[in-house]
């Protein structure tokens, strides 16, 4: 796929924000804070020519594994998907539908596109270093492995126990992007369980780490774009982001980690979404 | 009767196996002697992974080995897999549907001297509620050897449960061994004795004083339901035997099947209600738990 330009990435978002907050209004629940502070990652991944995805053939051995370890964004996740032609954008709105593939978080058992089932955090990364190592012992096969991670899912032990043998085993095709939104269920991360200074654990964990503005787009293809170089560490992008980002009322909110969206709320947040789209990018 | 470990007898098929299929692997959390892996890591350097302590990554990580067409063999210690790790056997090993192959040794009280944290008598009934896991307990040695190999030809998450101990040999060399396919043992008419791992010796004994039935259900799940209710229909009454707890365990799956298809007397015999505990043997804890022939006859008497 021809990567987007930036003001088409920026469109792009925008229009992902607009169907995660349709697909959890008609679900009825939901996670709208973390799903939108992940929108433009899984943008610029998906939309910037970073990761190789063929929706004709989801299974093709050369594409590259992403795996939403923080599966509570599936919405995000599931908009890029659709928007890529995996399935039907109609279908997102079967999102916790009784029988429907879009799970409340992403499961191997109800949809074939996706990589690795999550929903229990601390356990993405763990699969993500077993992919990263297979691929070492498989003839001709070029792929790198990609998870998200959000700054919750940090305080999870086993999740370090991934960070640690992949820093010590030098699983350099092995990539990490924390969306950092700085809140979890309970509140703000720094009053629940401070992760800081996080950069600087995954360095002394033997990472390459960078951090960067999570939504802002061309930035976050330029950081993303090291995943591609086998520099002989594995990398860590931690990405800055808002929760809830690009609706008013809902960002840096703690009511939005979860949550079920009101016919006020939904319309308020349409409008806004709607208003940015027409007035930035009009055809 | 002879003797032999079971966990020697996993290490050993190991190796062969390895030797044939080079897909399988062996990965560890820094118990490769203990689980007798250190032959296949010899053998096979490039197939092996010592994860150190760091039992929740090893299986995530054997998730993605699977997930990308090998064939991880994951061994442990019972209470660490599946017992630290279920999460992750539930949401990543069985939610993937992955091949991924937990071998959980020192299995019931085999570990007798290190006492309750050591001891696992819950492993059981933490595999057997999962959707898709298949849950193998063999008797012997012998029939150890048999089940490595017959999953590893076998794609799906699967458990193997192992005992410390050197436990008697039950089983023919000639037996053939098919998961999901009960072995009868004996014939019978008086009751049905139902047994797992290497309790099994103890069911064949009693069974010779009281013309009992034996059935080695080394496949606790998927259940052969059709041999256990041949034997039942015959005989009409049942002893569960098993190192586990009474409650969720080999003789529960009999009981739960039993009560809704073909309702018989049984009796479970395995771990009341408790935590094992440290002894200067094993076969004291055993005995403690009436784990053994004379018991059986007594529930007869």
């Amino acid at each position: 796929m021809v990567p987007l330009t930036v003001s088409e990435l920026s469109k792009k978002s925008c229009q992902i924000r607009r169907q995660v907050i349709e697909m959890i209004y008609q679900a009825g629940s939901g996670h709208p804070g973390g799903s939108l502070s992940a929108v433009d990652i899984l943008v610029a991944l998906y939309f910037g020519g970073i990761l190789k995805a063929d929706p004709r053939d989801p299974q093709n051995d050369k594409r590259d594994r992403f795996i939403l370890s923080c599966g509570h964004e599936a919405p995000a996740y599931y908009a890029v998907l659709a928007n890529l032609g995996f399935f039907n954008e109609e279908a997102l709105n079967s999102l916790r539908a009784l029988n429907s593939p879009l799970q409340g978080h992403p499961s191997r058992l109800w949809a074939n596109f996706v990589e690795s089932s999550t929903g229990s955090l601390g356990q993405g990364l763990a699969v993500g270093v077993g992919m990263a190592w297979a691929s070492r012992f498989k003839p001709n096969s070029k792929y790198k492995v990609v998870v998200l991670s959000s700054d919750g899912e940090q305080d999870e032990g086993s999740h370090w126990e991934s960070v640690m043998f992949a820093g010590y085993h030098r699983l350099d095709n092995l990539n990490l992007i924390i969306d950092q939104n700085g809140m979890q269920i309970g509140g703000w991360t720094r009053e629940v369980l401070d992760l800081e200074p996080l950069l600087q654990k995954y360095q002394l964990f033997g990472w390459e780490v960078a951090q960067v503005d999570g939504h802002d787009l061309p930035r976050l293809v330029s950081a993303f774009s090291v995943f591609n170089h086998r520099t002989g560490k594995p990398k860590v992008v931690i990405c800055k982001t808002i929760r809830g980002k690009g609706v008013s009322f809902m960002e840096g909110s703690d009511k939005y980690h979860s949550a079920t969206l009101s016919e006020d709320e939904y319309s308020r947040a349409r409008e806004e979404l709607d208003q940015y789209l027409n007035s930035n990018f009009k055809v | 009767m002879n003797k032999e470990s079971m966990r020697e007898a996993f290490g050993e098929a190991m190796v062969e196996l390895g030797k044939t299929n080079p897909k399988v692997w062996a990965l560890t959390a820094d118990l490769a002697s203990s689980v007798k892996l250190t032959a296949f890591a010899q053998a096979f350097p490039q197939r092996f992974i010592n994860f150190g302590v760091a039992e929740a990554n090893m299986v995530g990580a054997a998730v993605g080995m699977a997930l990308e067409g090998l064939i991880p063999f994951a061994a442990s210690f019972a209470v660490f897999i599946p017992g630290r790790c279920f999460d992750q056997i539930r949401v990543s090993v069985c939610q993937n549907q992955a091949n991924v192959k937990l071998v959980g040794s020192h299995a019931g009280l085999s570990n007798f001297g290190d006492g309750a944290s050591a001891q696992s008598v819950e492993d059981i009934a933490l595999m057997r509620v999962l959707p898709g896991m298949t849950v193998i307990c063999p008797a012997d040695a012998l029939q150890t050897k048999k089940a490595v190999w017959a999953m590893a030809q076998k794609s799906g998450p699967m458990y193997l449960r192992l005992s410390r101990a050197e436990t008697p040999i039950v089983t023919k060399e000639e037996d053939t061994f098919e998961i999901g396919r009960a072995q009868v043992m004996r014939e019978g008419s008086e009751a049905t004795i139902i047994a797992c791992g290497s309790l099994l010796a103890e069911a064949l004994a009693a069974a010779e004083e009281l013309d009992a039935e034996v059935i080695n259900l080394h496949t606790i799940k998927p259940l052969d339901k059709e041999t256990i209710l041949k034997s039942v229909q015959k005989t009409r009454r049942v002893v569960t035997l098993e190192e586990h707890s009474i409650y969720g365990g080999m003789g529960s799956a009999v009981a739960e099947f039993l009560a809704q298809e073909y309702p018989v007397p049984i009796k479970i015999l395995g771990i009341p209600d408790v935590f094992g505990e440290s002894a200067r043997s094993y076969q004291e804890l055993l005995d403690k738990h009436g784990l053994n022939a004379q018991n059986i006859i007594k529930i007869f008497e």
